[in-house]
């Protein structure tokens, strides 16, 4: 398999926005993309870092309040027509958290400013002062999509958008309509941390298939068994997710509930 | 009117430190685990002005120590020290936090006058907890230690951390001294111009240096320019002798540094403290580079506290570290080395810890990784650990706790070969069983736990036998 050619992935701003382990997602590619024979290139583009000519595929990460104004600027204005160009070009893309708040037309803060994304997404949102946090599981075209959201802009589509999938459990986009992402063409973008790839390699594999078919229409990725990943879905799938103790363990269980009320590591 | 303990009658605060200490006791009785809050809530019920009172009847006041890694250690080098010294401590020992925690350590050994010296308070404070404790307590000294990424699910952003942080320092007054780890670009900013005084310490070391800030850190950039800082040495995390190429600032000169680390084993070190008086070389049964910044923020607070540096220093010779910090226990033969990890930037030093006496990781280890609140609900942290470094090594790697796939999935992706994964499930007394069963006899090996699974774990331990009881250091 060796000698299968090469995938290259594209990180926009490293440093700036990748604050809830979103460089899972740059490792699950990489490593799936190994998997198969295929050379990963990750290339890190900071902000003041000229955009690569040829990208496979595109990443973009989330990052504090502070961070992501700082990048929004760049992206608008230096990166933002080169990274459209990557796009139409073929290139897939996965935005999370601000990253994917930063492609939508605007984000409008508490204040009513309006700040410009970048619009490859037809969303926008807006600020709120409560934050959705929590486990979050989507029903989508890749089948059940689990993650960790923790975000306090609500996102809204505009119509006739299509969602990365449907709320399961969790609360998604903004809490009210039920859905979480968005797909557009090649380019998805999500609240999803998790890391999101490591957890569902479904929509790593599409990623990588979509990123790579721009230059090799016809290619494969063989299988995998993917048996770890589907093991990190199991917290789901029970009323009290991950919070399971044998009969016997339930006192020692309380005493640490009790325990932790008063005690911050 | 003056009551038994020398301070005038106050009928509600004695009814609440007396009805906290019934709870205190009865939940010790009926065994429910010490280090509760419970004490804490009922004495604030009773006297909503508890805290004040109590912390105002301290003679030489009270110390908090907050930050992301290293106050409950920090605090308990503080402690020893100032208890070496003849003071009598009041010390959150059990890690109690919180606002209900401080509270209910203060009601269990509220002072009274004209015994066991005088009294001060060494709490050990959370960083949600920091701004309410500031604003009530009035504090002589704050330790600030450091601020890393932690349980953004609950804090959501260092920023806001910092931000709630400063309008409660900004009420402080001169009476107050702020001994603040210079090394972290965030903490100087956060007390540059403040009224209270300001005595910094950090690192001044050539051996154990990073060759670049590592992924899991803070990227902090200068408040003037907002470009990343570049450093002369980094030593953890974002921690280092930082300057900013663009304007210029820099780390401010250090009043308290530590010197020529030594780091020898997983139980020992020694280093040499400068400044403020002190040239005095330490030796502490404390691994690691983040220990030896818990040292020397400790001896900074003591220095400012008036204790001698020989007391200090014998004080610190017989430190034994707090529990699952880095413990060692003898469990069916096995030599089990406890260290917590409870995020990124905690966790890459522990292993560089291993991997600096342990060459090439050739033990084996159990990795602990639960989710519950005190852990951070959020398991994404552990994708900006350095668990690459594993893959190379040929030893078994053992997974369990609440998300024991999750750590398992993890291993897989950093390149870990699947035939050493192995996954022990979430029940952790069992799974310590499974990994003591697969270590050789007189073998040894590591145990990685987040905190809610290394308070299992050593509950688990101490129930036969193999460990102190629990909390009852």
């Amino acid at each position: 398999m060796a000698g299968r050619g090469h995938v290259t992935i594209g990180w926009l701003y490293p440093a700036a926005l990748s604050t809830y382990g979103d460089r899972g997602n740059v490792l699950a590619l990489a490593q799936r993309a190994r998997w198969r024979g295929l050379e990963p290139r990750v290339v890190k583009i900071d902000q003041y870092d000229p955009m690569p000519e040829t990208l496979d595929i595109m990443f973009i990460g989330g990052g504090q309040d502070k961070a992501q104004a700082q990048v929004a600027h760049t992206l608008t204005d230096t990166h933002g027509p080169a990274l459209r160009d990557r796009i139409d070009g073929g290139a897939a893309l996965l935005a999370i958290c601000g990253g994917y708040q930063l492609l939508c037309h605007e984000y409008v803060t508490l204040g009513g400013e309006s700040i410009p994304g970048l619009g490859i997404f037809d969303a926008v949102t807006r600020a709120s002062r409560v934050r959705l946090v929590g486990d979050l599981s989507v029903r989508t075209r890749w089948g059940e999509v689990v993650g960790f959201e923790n975000h306090s802009g609500r996102t809204y589509l505009g119509a006739g958008v299509e969602p990365m999938g449907w709320v399961a459990t969790g609360q998604g986009n903004n809490g009210e309509d039920e859905t979480e992402g968005v797909v557009c063409g090649r380019a998805v973008g999500s609240y999803l941390h998790g890391a999101l790839l490591p957890r569902n390699p479904e929509l790593t594999d599409w990623l990588l298939l979509e990123g790579l078919r721009r230059r090799q229409p016809t290619i494969e990725l063989e299988p995998l068994t993917n048996d770890w990943e589907r093991a990190t879905h199991e917290p789901f799938h029970h009323v009290h997710p991950a919070r399971r103790q044998s009969p016997h363990r339930s006192q020692a269980a309380q005493r640490r509930a009790a325990a932790q009320t008063s005690t911050r590591p | 009117m003056v009551s038994r303990n020398g301070y005038p009658i106050d009928a509600r605060l004695g009814l609440a430190v007396a009805g906290a200490r019934c709870v205190s006791g009865l939940s010790r009785v009926l065994g429910v685990g010490g280090g509760t809050a419970a004490p804490g809530h009922l004495a604030s019920r009773v006297d909503p002005q508890a805290l004040e009172k109590l912390a105002g009847r301290l003679e030489q006041g009270a110390v908090l120590v907050a930050g992301t890694n290293g106050k409950t250690t920090t605090a308990r080098i503080l402690a020893d020290i100032l208890a070496a010294d003849g003071r009598h401590v009041v010390h959150n020992r059990a890690g109690a936090n919180l606002v209900e925690g401080i509270l209910a350590t203060l009601t269990a050994d509220a002072p009274t006058r004209g015994r066991l010296g005088p009294s001060i308070a060494v709490l050990e404070t959370d960083e949600g907890a920091l701004p309410e404790v500031l604003t009530r307590v009035s504090p002589t000294l704050v330790v600030l230690t450091n601020l890393f990424r932690d349980q953004l699910d609950r804090f959501s952003e260092v920023d806001m951390i910092l931000a709630a942080w400063r309008r409660a320092l900004e009420n402080l007054s001169t009476e107050t001294t702020l001994v603040v780890n210079a090394d972290d670009p965030s903490l100087v900013a956060l007390t540059d111009g403040l009224e209270a005084r300001r005595v910094l310490f950090g690192i001044e070391e050539s051996l154990y240096q990073l060759d670049e800030v590592p992924h899991a850190a803070e990227v902090i950039s200068c408040l003037r320019c907002a470009r990343p800082f570049s450093y002369r040495s980094i030593y953890l995390g974002h921690l280092g002798d930082w300057r900013c190429e663009h304007c210029g600032t820099s780390r401010p000169p250090l009043d308290v540094a530590g010197r020529d680390v030594e780091l020898w084993s997983y139980d020992f070190q020694s280093l040499k403290v400068t400044g403020a008086g002190t040239d005095t070389r330490f030796e502490v049964g404390l691994p690691g580079l983040y220990n030896s910044y818990n040292v020397v923020a400790a001896i900074a607070a003591g220095r400012t506290l008036g204790v001698p540096g020989a007391v200090a220093k014998t004080s610190l010779s017989h430190y034994r570290g707090a529990f699952g910090r880095a413990e060692r226990v003898v469990y069916r033969g096995r030599s089990l080395m406890i260290m917590l990890v409870k995020n990124p930037v905690g966790c890459n030093e522990v292993l560089r810890t291993i991997s600096g006496v342990d060459r090439a990781f050739a033990s084996p280890m159990l990795l602990c990784l639960n989710d519950q609140a005190s852990d951070g609900r959020d398991v994404s942290w552990i994708w900006d650990v350095d668990y690459e470094q594993l893959a190379s090594s040929p030893t078994d790697l053992y997974c369990a706790g609440t998300r024991w796939a999750d750590m398992c999935n993890r291993l897989y992706y950093a390149g870990v070969q699947p035939e050493r994964i192995h996954p022990l499930g979430a029940d952790l007394g069992l799974a310590v069983d499974s990994f003591a069963a697969a270590l050789p006899e007189k073998g040894s090996g590591f145990i990685l736990p987040t905190y809610s699974a290394m308070l299992a774990i050593r509950h688990d331990l101490s129930r036969r036998d193999h460990l102190a009881a629990f909390w009852s250091e």
